[in-house]
């Protein structure tokens, strides 16, 4: 039983110097009721990902390969006017920052209003009613009053939890929350994934979490998918990826991370940066930083193969699969 | 590295600045509204050793960024006085007294605002160098830049490109290379590795660490990420709302932290250690430092608060690890919190 399903999902961005590729054959699956965390470093493609999912790929981005299903139909390749449909009844989207993503000239109410309307079937009043009953449930203190201010009058975290209210108000079953908490402060930050947490494990909507925090990711999610240069290089339960990586990528990034309480004379590191979209090496993308990188590395691409414990992208698993 | 006289290299006390925001005299006139004042740093004290790390951490807008500028002379004090290698700082105007300028450098948290787009690498690192006279002659100059350039991990080949064919941390490398070339001994960080990805931020960690031990540098460093801080520093300043609420050394820190606040920070931090922990969240936000609470300014959030709190400042006083300025701390209020460190472990 899966509620989303991506399948080989390539998105291509055409320029004059040739063709870039964000992501490539993404493939990832979000069970009912989960949260699954995206992590990985700026420019590995997850952020893309999920507009991807979302249908808010900028042109002249394309989807060049594969495709996306929600509950069994494809959402790929719908029109925009059913496209809109889908975002907000059945995909809702929380981005990083909140202040950019409520319009300041609306009441807070007024854009809830206006997103329940857009999607049930509800009278006015009915909707005022539901929207304040959004803001006590995300946690707003004094709902009927602060229905009527506006998004300047709320602080930072204040603004997230309404950011929260409007993506779950149409009752979606998938939230996409590309870095919800990275523009605020960690005791804020705490708050705010509680509530995610909270809410939808109520509401039983599934969560895609794209950070770049592992720490979050570690609080927050039931499974992850770490990706590298535009690909999903391991998927696990968030217990095993973080104490026992497997994709070297994977393992470096974990041991690079500094822990409270411990303090190591030198941080084990990784060498070199991520390549850059027109520079990805042939073979496996992460093989000149791999500390095990083998011969085959260079020349082959290892493809996401799945067995007991998860699905690894590395030829150092492929192998062993093969024996 | 041990230097012959023991005084620390620089000396902070009773450091305050504190902002204008107020409206126009006409408007005040008008509205008969009083004149506005944040208290940015309001009477902050500590010292660093030579050689040694200090951070100070905290949410955005308790003032460690200000302190970091305010010891660069980059904003001039209210008040206090800063004191490097027993020089007074805080009364010189900017840029004053050039040879102990020279000794004080700074690294700031975004690699692609610090460095100019328009200038080669090799210029940025050796403007420095040129302003301070340190390299009259043009030709050991650039030397000098080659050697820093394979100093901080890059090529000197690299001195010819422009800053944008640079990742973040390649450039955060040139910021640091641009830092050290006039061979100070106390370098302000400020966020340093903010905006790095985490594989990239333990490479210029580590690169810090190695110019610490290389140089004796003296690092002011200033930051919100606690394990980041771990790492890197030997003593550790919390501060609340332009105050410093706790300051001790950093494994006692997060063993025993005394004050509620730090307590809280390190409760809230998320930790890959802690896989799906439930556990109950700190309510509240920090309250706006234009109109802070009385007393003192964490008691709407802290749930030892008693009436003390809420009416009296407490004072920074010596703690069982360092100094706190909390009441509950030092009536002895406060449980004594387990190891903490035992606790985290244990997962």
């Amino acid at each position: 039983m899966t509620l989303l399903k991506v399948e080989n999902l390539t998105v291509e961005f055409p320029s004059r110097r040739g063709t870039l590729t964000a992501i490539e054959d993404v493939c990832l699956t979000v069970a009912p009721g989960e949260i699954l965390g995206m992590v990985g470093e700026s420019g590995a493609g997850k952020s893309m990902t999920g507009a991807a999912i979302i249908g808010l790929i900028e042109p002249p981005g394309r989807i060049a390969r594969g495709q996306i299903l929600l509950n069994g139909s494809r959402i790929d390749n719908l029109g925009r006017e059913d496209m809109r449909r889908v975002r907000g009844r059945q995909i809702g989207a929380i981005f990083q920052d909140p202040l950019t993503s409520l319009n300041p000239v609306l009441t807070v109410g007024e854009q809830l209003i206006e997103t329940i309307q857009t999607h049930l079937k509800l009278s006015r009043s009915a909707a005022r009613e539901r929207a304040i009953d959004w803001l006590r449930r995300v946690g707003i203190p004094a709902p009927e009053k602060r229905v009527d201010t506006y998004p300047h009058q709320y602080s930072g975290g204040m603004r997230q939890r309404v950011v929260i209210a409007l993506a779950l108000c149409a009752e979606p079953r998938l939230i996409i929350a590309d870095e919800p908490t990275t523009a605020l402060d960690v005791s804020v930050q705490a708050q705010i994934i509680a509530l995610l947490r909270k809410l939808c494990k109520e509401t039983g909507a599934s969560v895609i979490l794209v950070t770049h925090d592992m720490g979050v990711i570690a609080e927050t999610a039931d499974r992850v998918a770490v990706m590298y240069a535009g690909r999903v290089i391991e998927v696990g339960a968030v217990a095993d990826v973080l104490r026992a990586p497997r994709h070297p990528y994977t393992a470096g990034l974990m041991a690079s991370i500094p822990r409270i309480g411990e303090k190591p004379d030198i941080l084990p590191q990784i060498d070199g940066a991520m390549p850059r979209l027109n520079a990805r090496p042939e073979g496996c993308a992460f093989n000149p930083r791999c500390p095990k990188r083998m011969e085959v590395c260079a020349r082959l691409r290892p493809d996401l193969v799945a067995d007991a414990q998860g699905e690894v992208a590395c030829h150092l698993f492929s192998k062993e699969l093969a024996t | 590295m041990m230097h012959p006289d023991d005084r620390p290299l620089l000396e902070v006390s009773g450091l305050r600045k504190s902002f204008d925001l107020s409206k126009p005299f006409i408007n005040r006139l008008i509205e008969r509204s009083e004149r506005q004042f944040v208290k940015a740093v309001d009477g902050v004290d500590f010292t660093i050793q030579r050689g040694q790390t200090l951070s100070l951490v905290g949410e955005s807008g308790c003032g460690k960024s200000t302190v970091a500028k305010l010891i660069m002379g980059l904003s001039r004090p209210s008040g206090g006085s800063i004191r490097f290698e027993g020089t007074e700082l805080a009364d010189q105007p900017a840029g004053k007294p050039a040879q102990l300028r020279r000794r004080m450098q700074m690294i700031f948290q975004d690699p692609y605002a610090s460095l100019n787009p328009r200038w080669r690498v090799a210029r940025i690192i050796a403007e420095p160098m040129k302003s301070f006279a340190t390299h009259p002659d043009p030709g050991k100059r650039r030397k000098e830049v080659d050697r820093l350039l394979e100093f901080v991990g890059l090529s000197a080949a690299d001195g010819d490109k422009f800053p944008h064919e640079f990742s973040g941390g390649q450039r955060q490398r040139i910021s640091i290379a641009r830092a050290i070339s006039t061979k100070p001994e106390f370098l302000v960080c400020d966020e340093p590795t903010s905006a790095l990805d985490v594989s990239v931020q333990a490479q210029i960690l580590n690169l810090m660490r190695e110019l610490q031990r290389e140089l004796g540098l003296t690092y002011l460093f200033i930051s919100h990420d606690l394990a980041v801080v771990n790492y890197i520093s030997d003593w550790i300043g919390v501060m609340y709302l332009g105050r410093l609420v706790e300051l001790a050394p950093a494994a006692e820190i997060f063993a025993k932290p005394q004050h509620p606040y730090t307590r809280l920070l390190l409760d809230t931090v998320p930790d890959i250690s802690m896989v799906n922990r439930d556990m109950d969240r700190p309510a509240g936000e920090v309250p706006n430092p234009i109109t802070p609470p009385p007393g003192c300014h964490f008691h709407p959030r802290c749930v030892h608060a008693d009436a003390r709190c809420k009416a009296q400042m407490p004072d920074f006083i010596a703690s069982a690890t360092g100094h706190a300025r909390c009441h509950a701390v030092q009536e002895g209020r406060l449980s004594p919190i387990a190891e903490r460190a035992a606790l985290r472990g244990a997962v």
